[in-house]
Parts: structure tokens; sequence; C-alpha cells
């Protein structure tokens, strides 16, 4: 239990600090791009958004530091982001919260998937070190070799410009209406098929070859040993007691990978032309549209951080010695 | 007396029948042409409800042997020769060597179960100890409920003198002593017949490695298990052990009764190691270490691997490598005849005129 408040405390900080920093680094920016946008919008914008934007990017100069601080957390609490510059005026918000779901559903499901299989097959292989087995990790090691982008552009040649199996940008059917139905659905793993296939071939190495070696190591471990010596089933030792020890590394790793996982998906998501967040954020940076690059910062900074709690709180349930520690 | 100065009652020095027989065991490491020969042709005999002390400096093959003889060999060691004989309750005699991997699977841990060197992480880190204990029960006895083999760790914890609410704790919950008797209460669970332990007080400090070893003496009286009692410090094998077998380089160099080894050893080898240690209890003796450095395995020499260190090393030491036998007094009775040592100087050929040199006579 008090585990978990320290955690919590820690990560609330962290996300404090993370708020803040994205409050101080449009204020520190040389120059004011910010004003000159203003001006290009001038009469466009009613005076209530100019209003949010002077807090949030800092312009209000009427005003004390302390009391522009204070207005940019009340106008968060309030999820008022700000209004986008490209698609003026929808909010910020809206916009950030359409594009989520998509990166969250494939970038997340696909680095689930490697994650596993990856797993799993670093056991299979750790296991049996040394066998033929073995041979399966230099091609592996070889797709994470390949840069991301060359291997996606080099799948859409092969797989939808050459063999027209799968199509190579969108996230769906645009002849469709988005609806919770079976055939827009199978549109959306249709079309989303080929980037979760080239995230979890560049990714799925580092997991193949990580629990490998882990498993390798924790398998000369004593009480690996001694559970064969016990005569347990060789699946129990191998399950219970080897991979149950060599994941833990991993599921660190899965927390910090996670903050790759982002700039992986920027790379993705303009190759593929995938409607998500780093699509999003891409966008933004193109026609220097500031209140959603900072929007596309903060909720790309606070996911990340939201899932290292996760992964946090999962490796305290795996490992007792995590619960106790100092 | 040194072997029964202890409270609980002495070993009896009777002997059974043998229980576990190594017979012409050899070991190598390393696959390839130039293999570390570790362990060379080692014979051991154990007797049911004897405590054989297996004793030698470290890096002289003697956990090499404990594993061995449990094939649990870690790679790149490999069983090159030999057999090692199990002989259950009622008689029926099975080499172990030569057993399926589900025979192996099945007889692990209920005919021969095994105390580890290192006892600091002999027990899973993300397991309760109970959950340990019981999954080694649980695997030999299929019908049986999770509940009820939780009950027997609970009654084998305190046995050992945990008490029974420590199952629900974790390995690092536990302070070493107390992890080391875990280990052995795990290790009697299914009641078997021979006890292999290696090192199993050489982390803990002196007062625990005596609580320790008086425990299992008396563990041994009450269950009737036999014990290989491996360590690398004689004084304390005096204390528990019926028979001691010294080791040196990968060869058993003597074999005899306790008493009569830490009295009246018969190999220079023997008797260096028992002057490099202070014995637990009886007279205090004058402490010599063994000059030089046990021999490199990889590359030994030609003849007995003890010569470069042996104050009575001879021409013929440098040449032939003595085998294991019958010492050069084996006219001083029963007891002196059943002895096995493995030096030219028992060998009246070789020994010469010299004979042999009075401390190796006593
Ligand atoms: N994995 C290994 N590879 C090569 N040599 C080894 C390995 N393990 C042990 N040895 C060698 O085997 C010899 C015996 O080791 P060991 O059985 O652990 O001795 P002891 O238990 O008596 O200290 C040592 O000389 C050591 O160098
Ligand atoms: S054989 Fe020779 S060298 Fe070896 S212990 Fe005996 S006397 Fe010493
Ligand atoms: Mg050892």
């Amino acid at each position: 239990m008090r585990f978990a408040v320290r955690r919590t405390i820690f990560y609330l900080i962290t996300a404090w600090a993370a708020v803040t920093i994205n409050f101080l680094i449009p204020r520190l920016m040389p120059g004011d791009p910010v004003t000159a946008l203003m001006g290009r919008m001038q009469g466009r914008i009613d005076s209530n958004a100019e209003e949010s934007i002077r807090v949030l990017f800092g312009l209000d100069t009427s005003s004390s530091i302390w009391q522009q601080y204070v207005d940019y957390w009340g106008l968060l609490l309030r999820g008022d982001l700000g209004l986008s510059f490209t698609f003026f005026p929808t909010p910020v918000a809206e916009i950030v919260q359409q594009a989520l779901p998509w990166t969250i559903g494939l970038v997340g499901i696909a680095t689930i998937i490697a994650f596993v299989l990856g797993t799993s097959i670093g056991v299979a292989i750790g296991w049996r070190r040394g066998t033929w087995a073995d041979a399966l990790l230099p091609i592996t090691t070889f797709f994470s070799a390949v840069p991301y982008f060359w291997l996606g552009l080099i799948a859409i040649t092969v797989f939808s410009v050459t063999l027209g199996w799968f199509p190579s940008s969108g996230s769906y059917d645009r002849g469709m209406v988005p609806a919770w139905s079976w055939e827009f659905v199978g549109s959306v793993i249709y079309y989303g098929f080929l980037p979760a296939l080239t995230v979890v071939l560049s990714s799925i190495a580092g997991w193949i070859l990580g629990m490998r070696n882990m498993v390798v190591t924790v398998s000369s471990e004593d009480y690996v040993t001694v559970a064969h010596a016990k005569g347990l089933p060789e699946r129990t030792v191998m399950v219970g007691y080897a991979a149950r020890n060599a994941i833990l590394p991993q599921v660190s790793n899965f927390a910090l990978s996670l903050g790759f996982v982002v700039g992986g998906t920027l790379i993705m998501e303009m190759v593929f032309s995938y409607q998500g967040i780093g699509y999003t954020l891409f966008q933004a940076v193109n026609t220097q549209d500031y209140p959603l690059m900072q929007g596309c910062f903060l909720v790309i900074t606070l996911a990340v951080l939201g899932a290292n709690i996760i992964a946090d709180f999962v490796y305290a349930a795996l490992d007792p010695r995590a619960r106790q520690e100092g | 007396m040194t072997a029964s100065t202890l409270d609980v009652p002495a070993p009896t020095g009777a002997v059974g029948e043998p229980v576990l027989e190594i017979e012409n065991l050899s070991v190598d490491y390393g696959y390839v042409d130039d293999a570390t020969h570790v362990l060379r042709d080692v014979s051991l005999t154990l007797h049911r409800g004897e405590v054989l002390g297996l004793a030698g400096e470290s890096g002289c093959g003697k956990s090499t042997l404990a594993y061995a003889a449990t094939r649990l060999l870690p790679p790149p060691g490999l069983i090159t020769s030999g057999s090692v004989h199990f002989t259950d309750r009622d008689g029926r005699r099975t080499d172990v060597l030569r057993q399926s991997d589900a025979e192996l699977r099945a007889s692990r841990w209920r005919d021969t179960a095994i105390v580890f060197q290192g006892a600091m992480n002999s027990l899973n880190p993300v397991y309760r100890v109970g959950r340990q204990i019981a999954d080694g029960i649980l695997a030999h006895r299929p019908g049986m409920r999770r509940r009820e083999a939780w009950d027997q760790a609970a009654s084998l914890l305190e046995m050992v003198g945990i008490n029974a609410d420590r199952l629900r704790d974790f390995p690092h919950q536990l302070s070493g002593g107390m992890r080391q008797r875990v280990m052995i209460a795990m290790a009697l669970a299914l009641d078997p017949q021979v006890l292999i332990m290696d090192e199993p007080t050489t982390a803990l400090d002196v007062v625990m490695q005596r609580q320790i070893v008086e425990e299992i003496a008396d563990l041994r009286q009450r269950l009737g298990f036999s014990v290989v009692f491996i360590t690398h410090d004689v004084s304390l094998l005096i204390e528990i052990a019926d028979r001691i077998a010294i080791m040196y380089a990968g060869d058993i160099v003597e074999d005899a009764g306790a008493e009569e080894i830490y009295r009246r050893p018969r190999h220079p080898y023997s008797s260096a190691l028992l002057h490099s240690f202070p014995p637990l209890r009886g007279e205090r003796r004058e402490l010599t270490g063994i000059p030089g450095a046990p021999p490199d395995m990889h590359r030994l020499p030609p003849g007995c691997p003890f010569a470069p260190r042996c104050a009575h090393a001879m021409d013929v030491c440098r040449e032939v490598r003595p085998g294991l036998t019958a010492t050069a007094l084996g006219d001083r009775g029963a007891q002196e005849a059943a002895r096995r040592v493995a030096c030219h100087l028992h060998d009246p050929a070789s020994a010469g005129a010299h004979g042999l040199p009075p401390d190796l006579s006593r």
C-alpha cells in the first residue's frame, strides 16, 4: 500500500513537471511566431478564443507570470487547449480527441502483439539455446536494423503497389460512415493491417532478443536447478521459474520503450498517412499550428506517463521485492 | 572423543547396504578435444543410514560430483562415462544415468534430494516459500489437494524450527539461516532416502553453522535418510560424518571412517587439509596452510596431481598416477583394511627404503 502511495506521488509530480514545461517552452521561444500568426488570423478569431490563446502561449503580457500560470492550469483543467489555426475554428482538444483513439488502437495493439509474440518466442529460443532455434535471431534482427520508414515504404511498394493486397494509406474506406458495424470495423482492420505489421516487424526483434538472453541467464540460476531437482515438469520449470523471472526486466524495458513508440508512431503515420496523433503533429508542424502542436505534445507526454504508471504497477505485481524496496 | 561431543545422538557408524553407488564417473567441461577432465573415474559408495563427508579445497570437483550424480550438470558439463546406481527400500537397483526423462523426473526429490551451495539463490524470489515447498510435493502426488500440500509444508517448516506463519513470506523476507532451513525442509518434503548437501553452511556464520549441522544430525537420526555432506571445511565433517572421502583435483584420494581420517590420515593431502582448519571441538592443533595452489584442471601434469605441493613426492609420483588402493598398514586390523588411499607411499615397491613417514603411519 505504501508503495502505491509513493508511486502515485511520484507520478503526480512528474505530470506537474511535464505540464509546467509545456507552459514554459512557448514563453522561452525566441521571436514571436504566434503573434505573427495571430496577426494573420486577425478578425477571424473571436475575443474569447483569442484570450485563451494568449493565456496558453504567454502573449498575455498584461498579467504576471504567476497569474498566467494559474490561468493556464485553469484552462487545462477545463479541457481547453485553444483553437487550431489550421482547422480554424475547431478546438485543439477536439482534434486531439479524434486522432488519439486511432494511434492508441493501432500502435497500442501492434506494440502489445510485438511484446507478447516476441517474449514468447524469446522464451522458446532461450530455453532451447544452442539449437536450430537460434537461427531465427539474425532474421528478426535484420528487420529491426532496417530503418522504419524504409521498411514501411518497402511494405507499401510490395503489398499495395505491386500486389495490390492492402491499401497504401488512410485508416478506413472513405466511402463509409464511421459506425460500430462489422463492415466498418473490418475496413479499419484491413487498412490497419499493413502499418501494424511493419510496427510489429520492426520492434519484435528487441523483445525476442531481450527475453532470450534473460531466459538463458535465469536458466543457470540456482532456483531453476532446484526446480529441476524437485522433479517438476519441464513446462512448469520453463514457464513458472525461468520465464516468470526473465520477464521482469522485459516489463521495465516495455515502459522505457513506450517513449520511443511515440516517435515511431510519428514516422509510421507519416508513411501511411494514418490519421493518428503523430500525423496530426506532423501537420501541425508543417502549418506552424502552435496551439495544435502544444496540444499534441501535452497529450503524448501524458500518454507516455500513463503507460509508465501501468508498467510500474504491473512490475510491482510481478516482483514482491519491488513492492517493499526503500 | 571428538565425534560424539554433540548433544544429539552420535552417528551410529553401523554400515547398511549401499544406497547410492557412484562408479567410475567421469565428467568433462567443454565438448571439444581440449575439454577439461574434471572428474576422472570417481567411485564412491553411500550406505543406508550413513553420513558421508566429501571434503577438498574449492575447485576440486565436489559440486561437479553432486550435480553429475543427480544429472543436474549445467552445460558445458558432460558425463562421459560411469554409472550411478540407486537402491530403493525394496532393494530395486536403478542406474540414474540411464533412466528416461520421465523416470528421472518421477524419481527426483523422492529418491535423492539436494540442498545446493547457494542457499541465497536457491529460492525463487517471486514465489512465497510455501508455494515452493508445495509445488515439489504436488509434482509427485498428483491427486493431492493444494491445501493439503500447504499443510504438509507447514509441518515441514516447524520440523526445522521455523514458525509456520513464514509460509506466506517471500524469500527476501527471510534471513540467510532461515532460507537454508527452508531448503532443508523442502528437501525432506518427500521423505527422500538420500540427501546431498553441497556446502549447506558455507555462507552462514559460525553459530548458525553449528545449529544447522546439529539439526541435520538430529533429523537424520529421526527420519533415517542417508547424507552426502559436501564441504571444503573438514573440521565440520568430523562433527557429523561417519565416513569421509577426501577429494583432490577431481580424484578421491582417501576414503575412511571419520575418526580414522581425523586421527590417522594416510594421505599427505588429507593430513595437510586437516592442519589447515581449526577444529570446532576437540584438541587444538597447530595450523599450517597447504603450500602452493590447487592445479589447473585444464592441464594436469602426468602422475600424482598433488606432487608439486607434496613434501614426500618421489620420482614415481611425477610419472604414474596413483590409484585408490588399500593402505600399507592393512595388517593393523579390519578398520585399517577397509581404508582406501591413492598415494605411492603406500605401495611398498615405490616407497622403497623410506617407508611411510611417521605422520602418515600413526
Ligand atoms: N562451467 C564450467 N566450465 C568449465 N570448467 C568448470 C565449469 N564449472 C566448473 N568448472 C571447473 O570444474 C572444477 C570443479 O568445480 P566444482 O565442482 O565447482 O568444485 P568444488 O565444488 O569442489 O569447489 C573447477 O576446477 C572448475 O574450474
Ligand atoms: S603419490 Fe607422491 S606426490 Fe602424490 S601424495 Fe603420494 S607421495 Fe605425495
Ligand atoms: Mg562447490
